[in-house]
């Protein structure tokens, strides 16, 4: 059985969908078996950064309301095949996920694989609680600035009342994910720095992603950072969060701003 | 013998004028919510409306009928009222009743224990922003923090091992003697018995740091605690 998680965050353009994309891929490439599924219906993006947007044909919305079924509705990925992806339709909207259907499917999706990672949308509405519905660990997405910690923390509170495992009186997993982290802002207080939003969030930390280039490429390319740049300091970020996951032990590394010679040598490169 | 003395909550009916269309939007309320009423304390307000001894008896007849039973009045003079109905009340203090989003996990009842209203609540998980805890028992402690955007509202005092980032308001059953503590003082708002203090109103030497807060009259004293 597939464990469920939901990538979350309260705001948006925090980076939610890049995470999901790119911590599922990490997660594949290490013989895992992932479905990736959007639940932004109506502003799909999921399908655009995995670079499989001309290769949607039927939807999950399609899948709840019985017009396909879910294997013709999945989307094997090219490069890594233990990678799936299940697409939000673009042509409907939110209303359009029912309660029951969203169960139905998930439960499905648990007996295909051993990772099923939902990519809610922005906000606290009935896209992001449903998103969140039947997850058994939740990733909270969060970038070094009080608004977005805000919203976190606004979002565990959900987790904690809204989800199914709490309902039950179990307690949901939860992960906090630093993205876009800038260490030499972070160091000039321009921006909240990591034992900050840990001690505002107090939940445990699953990695740092560091503010780059080649995490914003990736995504242009429809290509996850760890399959398209695989060396880069982004992917090992990824990489080692999605040990975590699994249940590995990696040490954490804060990114400090501390260049090295080559940076001080070519310093003001454009951020 | 003994007497000792007991609080409940209750519910303040406010009849407004003219009556009769008060009553049916009371009709209407009770068809939507049936069995809202039943088996809890009403206080009957008048304060909105003037009527004769005889229209307040009828009032509370019309009530009753509709299985409200009015515990007690309100907003009148003793000398208005005929004889046989429900005592005068004074000194009643408005509480705010909202339900919170269930950060207070429900434990399972114990069967044999006898039932008693707990006097404390401990929190061990923090009272998230937008989350709104609500114990006008007594005192309540918060071993994590109280975020920004949350509030925590206690009939005693208020104990946070963190930080107060959002609202803490002590002694809202009317208890001038309730304090609130903390580690860590960044709040929106702190209120003891209805007097308050913004962060504005806060000496900004004291924010970030380990605070008591209690009333002197009618004054709200904050000091560091270290």
């Amino acid at each position: 059985m597939a464990k469920v998680l939901v990538v979350t965050s309260g705001k948006g353009g925090v980076g939610k969908t890049t995470t999901t994309a790119t911590l599922g891929a990490a997660l594949a490439q290490r013989g895992q078996r992932v479905v990736l599924v959007d639940f932004d219906v109506g502003l799909r993006n999921l399908d655009l950064v995995l670079g499989a947007e001309r290769r949607v044909v039927f939807d999950f919305i399609n899948v709840i309301q019985g017009v396909a079924k879910l294997s013709q509705a999945v989307i094997r990925d090219k490069r890594v095949d233990t990678l799936a992806l299940l697409p939000a339709s673009q042509t409907r909207d939110k209303d359009a996920l029912t309660e029951e259907g969203v169960a139905r499917v998930i439960g499905d999706l648990r007996r295909m694989c051993d990772w099923v990672i939902c990519d809610s949308p922005a906000g606290i509405e009935r896209g992001a609680i449903l998103a969140m519905r039947h997850a058994d660990a939740a990733i909270i997405v969060t970038n070094p600035e009080i608004s977005s910690v805000r919203d976190s923390d606004r979002i565990i509170g959900l987790l904690d009342a809204k989800t199914v495992k709490a309902e039950k009186g179990e307690r949901i997993e939860k992960y906090l994910l630093i993205a876009r982290y800038d260490a030499a802002r972070a160091s000039r207080g321009e921006m909240l720095n990591v034992q900050d939003i840990l001690e505002i969030l107090s939940i445990p930390l699953l990695g740092i992603i560091p503010e780059s280039d080649e995490i914003l490429r990736a995504s242009n390319l429809g290509c996850p950072v760890t399959l398209s740049d695989p060396t880069s300091i982004t992917a090992r970020a990824y990489s080692d969060a999605a040990r975590r996951l699994n249940g590995e032990e990696v040490e954490m590394l804060v990114p400090s701003d501390k260049k090295g010679l080559m940076g001080k040598l070519f310093g003001r490169r454009a951020a | 013998m003994r007497f000792r003395g007991r609080s409940f909550i209750a519910f303040a009916l406010t009849p407004e004028p003219p009556i009769a269309n008060w009553l049916a939007e009371l009709d209407n309320w009770r068809r939507d919510s049936p069995g809202f009423f039943a088996g809890r304390p009403i206080v009957l307000d008048l304060s909105a409306v003037t009527l004769s001894g005889h229209a307040i008896a009828h009032l509370v007849h019309e009530l009753a009928a509709r299985d409200i039973g009015i515990m007690g009045l309100e907003g009148v003079e003793a000398s208005q009222l005929e004889p046989g109905l429900p005592p005068l009340l004074k000194g009643g203090r408005s509480a705010t009743a909202d339900e919170s989003e269930a950060p207070v996990r429900r434990r399972p009842a114990l069967a044999e224990v006898p039932r008693q209203e707990p006097t404390s609540l401990l929190l061990d998980d923090p009272v998230r922003s937008g989350q709104s805890v609500i114990f006008l028992g007594g005192d309540v402690t918060v071993m994590g923090s109280i975020g920004s955007g949350a509030e925590v509202v206690a009939g005693g005092s208020i104990h946070v091992y963190g930080a107060i980032r959002g609202r803490a308001m002590a002694g809202a059953n009317g208890n001038p003697r309730a304090r609130i503590f903390c580690r860590r003082a960044e709040p929106e708002l702190l209120a003891i018995d209805g007097y308050y203090r913004t962060s504005e109103d806060i000496d900004s030497a004291l924010l970030g740091r380990p605070i008591q807060a209690r009333l002197e009259g009618d004054d709200m004293k904050i000091t560091a605690l270290d």
